[in-house]
């Protein structure tokens, strides 16, 4: 069976997660003590991912490092519709690519934001919250105008694709960085859109669609 | 400007006067590390083994030496004081040959130290925030418990619920009998039925180090009877559940617990809650409160 090296509080791992949970394909989890047993740079871990980070899986001796890339392994692999990771369609699949690396500034900086604010990691805070409002306003606009021509997510097409599930983490625990999304009223209507998307899970942090009572 | 100088320190003798826990042992490293207590900048490093050096950073130009604090290592953390420390409450189980001792994370939350010993009080919000795991609707009722004051702690004790999965080894739902304790203002834990051998508990602490009025760091605190399960597994479960409180935590306005009866709804604050307000009022606690006066 698939294997999954995850940290549950990892947005990383979670986006793996949140993709093997819509295509509904069975996988296994290996917990890696990520937090506070730093796990991930052990020597025993070098094995399987040399750069020490989480997350790998493992999918029966293939071994793949790097969430963006597992997502794109993942989609192509298991989803029939080629929706996910639109391979047949040259534009859609270089705006996917595109997104997918804006993705990884916004790791860079308001993962990096969460994990200083939760965990104590020692990064230049102020540096990586305006990093992230920067990239903020770019998805944020770019969203507005895509709702405007009907378009609800992130690439041009009538289907989400793994670049909303690649972007969404890091937007919608953003507050957890001291991210605030008060100003970007497009990202919020979008978190809403991805949270309704059939097969949806949350990970810790991340509420339902619906306002929900805290109890 | 530095979090020292944006936050209130603190004057409150009562809290002054007690241990405070700041790090795990085992996260304790030979090249100092800072942190904050009380609304003071303060550092730890690890010199022999085990004992810790902490220190106040007085001078931001020189953090790594400052006037030395007093130091205890207890429970697998390190802890100390910026006043006279009265002794730390006792967990005698923990010297239960067979348990598991473990840090299982220390996580900054944006609210007050004992909005987090409150909220880690309360059994209703298991099945709302805790779903499928510590409690599953419909069995959302609270049933009738004790609070007692005993030895100058809070003892709530006949409290039960029923769980779909009440631990990292659990198989199947249970009613999970539950006792809490409050030994330190900032400090709580509880004794659950154990999921492997029913004449034992489990004990867990949530030790709070407040930062600041407004802010903490919540050091997860295990004593298990499990032979089973992987350090790796009980850290899991446990920042699972922790990290689906955060965010109800830190959307709980004020920050800082009010201990005036009439501020807060009585629904809200259950028994156990009302309780730790009147407590926490007898004391004298005024940091990281609204106190009733
Ligand atoms: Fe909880």
């Amino acid at each position: 069976m698939l294997k999954l090296y995850d940290y549950e509080l990892s947005v990383n791992c979670y986006k793996q997660r949140l993709l093997l949970g819509i295509l509904d394909v069975p996988y296994e989890v290996i917990p890696v003590d990520f937090f506070p047993g730093w796990e991930h740079k052990s020597e025993a871990f070098a094995a399987i991912n040399p750069l020490g980070h989480i997350p790998v899986i493992d999918d029966d001796g293939y071994v793949l490092r790097d969430a963006h890339a597992i997502l794109v392994y993942l989609a192509s692999r298991y989803d029939p519709s080629g929706r996910w990771y639109p391979t047949s369609d040259p534009q859609l699949l270089g705006e996917v690519a595109q997104w997918l690396l804006f993705a990884e500034g916004t790791t860079n900086t308001a993962s990096a934001a969460r994990l200083h604010d939760n965990l104590g990691y020692d990064f230049d805070i102020e540096a990586v919250r305006t990093g992230a409002h920067r990239l903020f306003r770019v998805l944020d606009e770019h969203l507005w105008f895509a709702e405007r021509q009907q378009r609800p997510w992130v690439c041009a097409a009538s289907h989400p694709t793994i670049a909303d599930l690649a972007l969404f983490p890091d937007v919608v625990l953003s507050e957890e960085g001291g991210i605030s999304r008060i100003d970007y009223p497009a990202l919020r209507r979008w978190t809403d859109r991805v949270k309704r998307i059939p097969g949806f899970s949350p990970m810790p942090g991340i509420f339902p669609a619906t306002p929900a009572s805290t109890g | 400007m530095s979090l020292t100088e944006v936050s209130a320190v603190c004057t409150d003798r009562v809290i002054l006067d007690r241990w405070h826990p700041i790090s795990a042992l085992a996260e304790t490293t030979p090249v100092p590390q800072r942190t904050q207590l009380l609304g003071a900048a303060i550092a730890h490093r690890r010199v022999g083994d085990p004992e810790p050096e902490v220190w106040l950073v007085d001078d931001a130009e020189t953090p790594d030496a400052g006037p030395p604090l007093p130091v205890l290592v207890r429970y697998g953390y390190v802890w100390t004081s910026l006043g006279d420390p009265i002794d730390l409450f006792e967990i005698p189980e923990f010297d239960e040959p067979d348990r598991r001792r473990l840090n299982a994370g220390s996580i900054h939350v944006a609210t007050s130290a004992p909005r987090a010993v409150e909220n880690f009080l309360d059994l209703g919000h298991f099945p709302y925030v805790h779903t499928g795991l510590l409690g599953a609707e419909p069995h959302t009722e609270v049933t009738e418990y004790d609070v007692d004051i005993v030895d100058g702690e809070i003892w709530a004790t006949r409290c039960q619920f029923f769980q779909p999965q009440a631990a990292q080894n659990a198989s199947g739902g249970q009613m999970t009998q539950y006792t809490y304790r409050v030994p330190h203002p900032y400090c709580v834990l509880l004794y659950k039925s154990c999921a492997i051998d029913p004449t034992r508990r489990d004990t867990i602490g949530l030790f709070l180090q407040a930062t600041s009025p407004e802010t903490c760091r919540a050091h997860n605190f295990l004593c298990m009877v499990d032979e089973e399960s992987t350090d790796t597994q009980l850290r899991r479960f446990q920042q699972l559940i922790f990290g689906q409180d955060k965010p109800i935590l830190e959307n709980q306005q004020p920050k800082r617990l009010p201990l005036d009866p009439r501020v807060e709804t009585p629904i809200r604050a259950d028994k156990s809650a009302i309780t730790y307000r009147r407590w926490l009022t007898e004391l004298g606690v005024r940091y990281a409160v609204v106190p009733a006066d």
